[in-house]
């Protein structure tokens, strides 16, 4: 099912939270609003799920008009970064709640909430209570009571934000694979442009209360619209009025007429990666990433004088 | 030795101020079982524990009710106000009971703003009705003290969940915020009633205080005290009744302590 969001405009007091916002979501995607807090990402999630209203504008969910509507009648899955799990409900009766507020019958929701405690790898913790549980493991079932209801979209709001980040990284890859199987059009707020890049179909950048670039994760980082998505999604320095990636500088040890000189003050192993910290003859800080056979090959040092030149760059009018 | 001292101390302190007294009554009451028996037995008596009874029965249901109302609107109602009104439901803690019946009295008089009742035959002063009001006012705190705290701590995340998840303002009302908050509850019940058997001064200047009609336990008790003439068993006697039954509150709430490893 579709989301459009139109015009949405949100004042806290004085505090512009939304100023005259549009997203569109297609049916089936899986789109990530993305932006540093008090970008306003939250609140529009939690406007289209009903949990907040807007000053102005109007939301669409499967294309009806869903503005005044709440949150009972829109048929959303929400998931809450702090998980909001109902604390005096055994794992199994926090799946079963919509179900139960819907009097389905005894069996369908049997059914339903054990097929969906395997779905979510939480089969032989039915009994337990949510505090017995770990944080990834109380987010699942956050899920699982979202995806009971049969939402017509789903809606997560920074969900994997309290986890420690091996945790994060595999409820992100579950997540990806989750939406793949079941096609459930999904919004995912987040800070992280990482966890943005890897599990979103597009991307919508926002910035204080604005939306700077929606679009694909490639059109996003390859094809920044302006200086904020430049720096926010994934590093950029400025050089010379240009904005060049680290892996988009060259780093040779002779100049020739289009490099700048640098010193190494750090060489950091990063695995796969060596990144090299620099410092320019007018002490601009920038930073390099190179391969590690490329670092082994030239022996780079902290102290080293090397040349860097961009291979790419973008340039904003 | 110091350890030694602070127990010392600490118990010493505890057993001459709360232990020495009551242990002196019911070795009274023991002391001559036959009369202080021949007390509590006394029609006037039990009509008077019946009296306590029903008003505190009374009084726990309304300040229950009411006090979770309170309690919702102090923590989650969009109201100018609101932390005036919490510090306001305090007032029966620091006002004098006394007061409290002084003040209904002057409420409910045939010339009071709420007088009408009085000179249209409607008998709330020296009768049940006025017992009831003085004892919900001067327990008025309990169920909202205990509430606000816990309504605070657990937060909107919970209802707001349950909203997204179909459930209507009653649903999320009775099947995750009440319980949520139940154990709250129940300790203000329970605190509720303990305050309501016990009190005096309030009751004692609006009810009238008539053997077998308007007296409740605490005034029998009072009454039997004054007019004692040397012989002090049938007050000691009513006195253990009301002094066993704060013991076995206080016993229920022990044991009433939530378990904290489930939840």
């Amino acid at each position: 099912m579709s989301i459009s969001v139109r015009r949405i405009t949100k004042r806290f007091d004085d505090f512009v939270a939304l100023d005259d916002v549009s997203v569109d979501v297609k049916p089936g995607s899986l789109t990530a609003l993305l932006g540093p807090s008090g970008s306003g990402k939250s609140t529009l999630l939690r406007i289209i799920a009903g949990l907040e209203t807007a000053d102005e504008g109007a939301v669409f969910i499967d294309d009806k008009n869903v503005t005044g509507r709440p949150p009972q009648e829109r048929g959303v899955g929400f998931v809450f970064q702090h998980y909001a799990a109902f604390k005096h409900m055994t794992v199994y009766d926090n799946v079963a709640f919509g179900l139960k507020i819907r009097k389905r019958p005894k069996a369908e929701i049997q059914e339903r909430v054990n097929q969906l405690l395997k779905l979510v790898q939480l089969e032989g913790l039915a009994k337990r209570y949510p505090a017995q549980l770990s944080g990834g493991q109380r987010q699942r079932m956050g899920l699982a009571r979202a995806l009971a209801i049969d939402p017509a979209v789903l809606l997560l709001d920074e969900p994997f934000g309290a986890l420690d980040a091996q945790v994060r990284a595999e409820l992100r890859e579950w997540l990806r694979r989750l939406h793949d199987e079941t096609h459930t059009t999904t919004v995912i707020v987040t800070h992280d442009q990482e966890e943005a890049m890897e599990v979103a179909d597009q991307i919508v950048v926002m910035s204080q209360g604005h939306v700077e670039q929606a679009g694909a994760p490639r059109d996003v980082y390859e094809e920044p619209a302006n200086e904020f998505v430049m720096t926010f999604v994934g590093q950029a320095h400025e050089i010379g009025g240009n904005f060049v990636r680290p892996h988009d500088l060259e780093v040779t040890m002779e100049p020739n007429g289009s490099t700048s000189e640098v010193m190494i003050d750090r060489v950091v192993h990063l695995g796969f990666n060596v990144r090299l910290d620099l410092v320019g003859t007018d002490g601009e800080r920038l930073s390099v990433q190179t391969t590690r056979d490329n670092a082994e090959l030239n022996e780079f040092a902290p102290g080293q004088i090397v040349y860097v030149k961009p291979t790419r760059h973008t340039t904003f009018t | 030795m110091g350890k030694y001292a602070l127990r010392f101390a600490g118990l010493g302190y505890l057993a001459l101020i709360l232990i020495g007294p009551i242990l002196m009554m019911v070795w009274r009451t023991l002391g001559d079982m036959d009369a202080a028996w021949a007390a509590i037995k006394d029609p006037d008596t039990i009509s008077a524990f019946k009296l306590t009874l029903m008003v505190t029965v009374i009084a726990v249901i309304v300040n229950t009710v009411f006090g979770i109302v309170c309690a919702l609107l102090i923590v989650r109602g969009k109201i100018p106000g609101r932390g005036f009104l919490n510090a306001f439901v305090d007032l029966p803690l620091s006002l004098s009971p006394v007061i409290v019946g002084f003040a209904l009295v002057a409420l409910y008089s045939a010339q009071g703003w709420l007088g009408w009742f009085q000179r249209n035959g409607f008998e709330i002063l020296f009768a049940k009705p006025s017992i009831v009001l003085a004892t919900i006012f001067v327990t008025l705190p309990f169920v909202v003290r205990e509430v606000v705290p816990t309504l605070r701590e657990i937060g909107t995340e919970q209802e707001q969940a349950a909203q997204t998840l179909g459930a209507n303002g009653w649903q999320t009302f009775s099947r995750v915020t009440l319980p949520a908050i139940r154990w709250a509850v129940i300790y203000g019940v329970v605190l509720t009633a303990a305050r309501g058997i016990g009190e005096f001064g309030a009751v004692a200047v609006v009810s009238g205080n008539f053997a077998g009609q308007t007296q409740t336990a605490t005034l029998r008790v009072e009454d039997a005290y004054q007019f004692a003439y040397g012989e002090y068993a049938p007050a000691y006697g009513i006195a253990f009744v009301l002094a066993a039954t704060a013991v076995i509150i206080l016993i229920a709430m022990i044991f009433l302590q939530p378990k904290e490893s489930r939840y």
